[in-house]
């Protein structure tokens, strides 16, 4: 998923990654693409973490890892920082999900369980500011329960924001009509991903789907 | 003569008040003013609201501050992490209270406090549980809420070098809230690796200015929080 997103990554893009599977994309985009990787808490031209023993535990990510910072690297305070996110300067942010709808409703910050400590970090300023919201998530849930739904029932973090959804399974784009599959992964059905959603899928994949 | 420079993180803290607002600048460990806190604790004040994006690692630092029943109320983006204890405990008990803000609204809000702004419109958290109950308007056909400025009695800061004026410069991304609670305080107060001779901080790199500084402390080798709380260190 992160490999498949990350041809979607355009050169010259500045580019937030989530914490978790979303990190991953930087590793695979290809070769002769020059990305500038934002992180919330206060630099762009973000690194890959550091050798062991060299790094500063002061250059962190927004998941609180050591990471380096690249040559071109800028550090700023997190008032700069989330203008660039609100004010619509960053071009890509790639995010998890515990459900995404089929009105590009996204929630991904809380299962509304009543014990739970709510955290929502940046997500909420991520999803409202940044130009394209894609979400990389497993296609449903361990028991089997769609995540791409006609409405989320968890508590969301925004409202219309993602634009692309890459899965276990497929290649999903949020238009007006719904899900619209773009690609499916390989020896997977039209018909075998729409048992799994939770919404009807429009077929017009350029591979046929 | 303008001197800010204190000589001990104990008299930087002294007059802090029961009920005070403190802003406590940090991502996570970075730009987080351990030693600061630890003076604080020592000090004494108590029903204190704080402000900081997350809750603390370990016991050492904000999350020993929380721990010791100081903080009647949080105000963050972030209350979770792997190594935080502390905090959901007082959280479930019901001694400390939390207000839970979006990272991005926390840090302008801050800003907007530091420079008079009492309240603004922000796109963020529309249409999801934080925004409910909140004062809305439509702009160009898009809807944003109405929040307040955040503003507090006292802010403490960790800078890597500062000068006798209160100008600071930071560490990396040990900078994120502390330029913006530093404006938003009416004392400010900065532990520095080193307080160096005025005119020694070259003016372009120059992040905080000392207008929004009140009190610079020396704190030469600063604890750092995943260290301590790797060596099963419990501050007091």
């Amino acid at each position: 998923m992160a490999q498949r997103c990350a041809l979607d990554i355009q050169n010259g893009s500045y580019v937030n990654l989530g914490i978790g599977i979303p990190e991953r994309v930087a590793a695979y985009v290809p070769q002769g693409r020059e990305v500038i990787y934002h992180t919330e808490n206060g630099m762009l031209g973000m690194g890959p973490p550091p050798e062991p023993g060299t790094g500063d535990p002061e250059l962190i990510n927004a998941g609180k890892q050591q990471v380096t910072a690249n040559p071109g690297a800028a550090y700023f305070h997190h008032a700069d920082s989330f203008a660039m996110i609100r004010g619509g300067h960053l071009d890509v942010c790639v995010l998890g999900a515990l459900q995404v709808s089929e009105r590009g409703d996204l929630a991904n910050w809380s299962t509304g369980a009543p014990d739970a400590i709510p955290a929502v970090g940046g997500a909420m300023d991520l999803v409202a500011g940044v130009k394209t919201v894609y979400v990389i998530t497993q296609h449903t849930t361990r028991d089997g329960e769609p995540k791409l739904v006609e409405s989320c029932t968890f508590p969301l973090t925004g409202l219309g924001v993602v634009d692309r959804i890459y899965t276990d399974l497929a290649v999903i784009d949020v238009v007006e009509a719904g899900f619209q599959v773009v690609e499916l992964s390989p020896g997977v059905s039209f018909e075998s991903v729409q048992e799994r959603t939770g919404a009807k899928l429009i077929p017009g994949g350029t591979d046929g789907s | 003569m303008i001197n800010k420079e204190v000589s001990s993180v104990a008299e930087a803290v002294a007059d802090i008040l029961d009920g005070a607002t403190v802003m406590i600048g940090g991502f996570g460990e970075a730009g987080s003013p351990i030693e600061l806190i630890h003076a604080l604790i020592d000090q004494g004040a108590t029903n204190l609201t704080v402000v900081n994006n997350n809750t603390g690692t370990g016991e050492v630092g904000l999350a020993a501050l929380i721990k010791a029943g100081r903080v009647s109320t949080m105000v963050c983006s972030y209350p979770r992490s792997a190594n935080s204890k502390v905090f959901p405990e007082l959280y479930r008990s019901g001694h400390t209270a939390l207000e839970l803000v979006p990272q991005g609204t926390l840090a302008e809000r801050i800003r907007a406090g530091g420079a008079g702004i009492p309240a603004f419109y922000t796109p963020t958290a529309v249409g999801t549980p934080l925004g409910e109950g909140v004062e809305r308007r439509t702009f160009d056909d898009r809807d944003y809420l109405l929040v307040r400025g955040l503003t507090a009695d006292v802010a403490l800061i960790k800078g890597r070098a500062a000068d006798r004026h209160g100008n600071v410069v930071y560490n990396k991304t040990a900078r994120n809230f502390s330029p913006l609670m530093a404006m938003a305080a009416k004392t400010t107060i900065v532990q520095a690796a080193s307080v160096v001779p005025i005119g020694e901080l070259d003016p372009e790199v120059v992040v905080t200015p000392g207008i929004f500084v009140h009190r610079v402390v020396a704190v030469p080798n600063p604890g750092h929080e995943a260290e301590l709380v790797a060596a099963g260190v419990s501050y007091p």
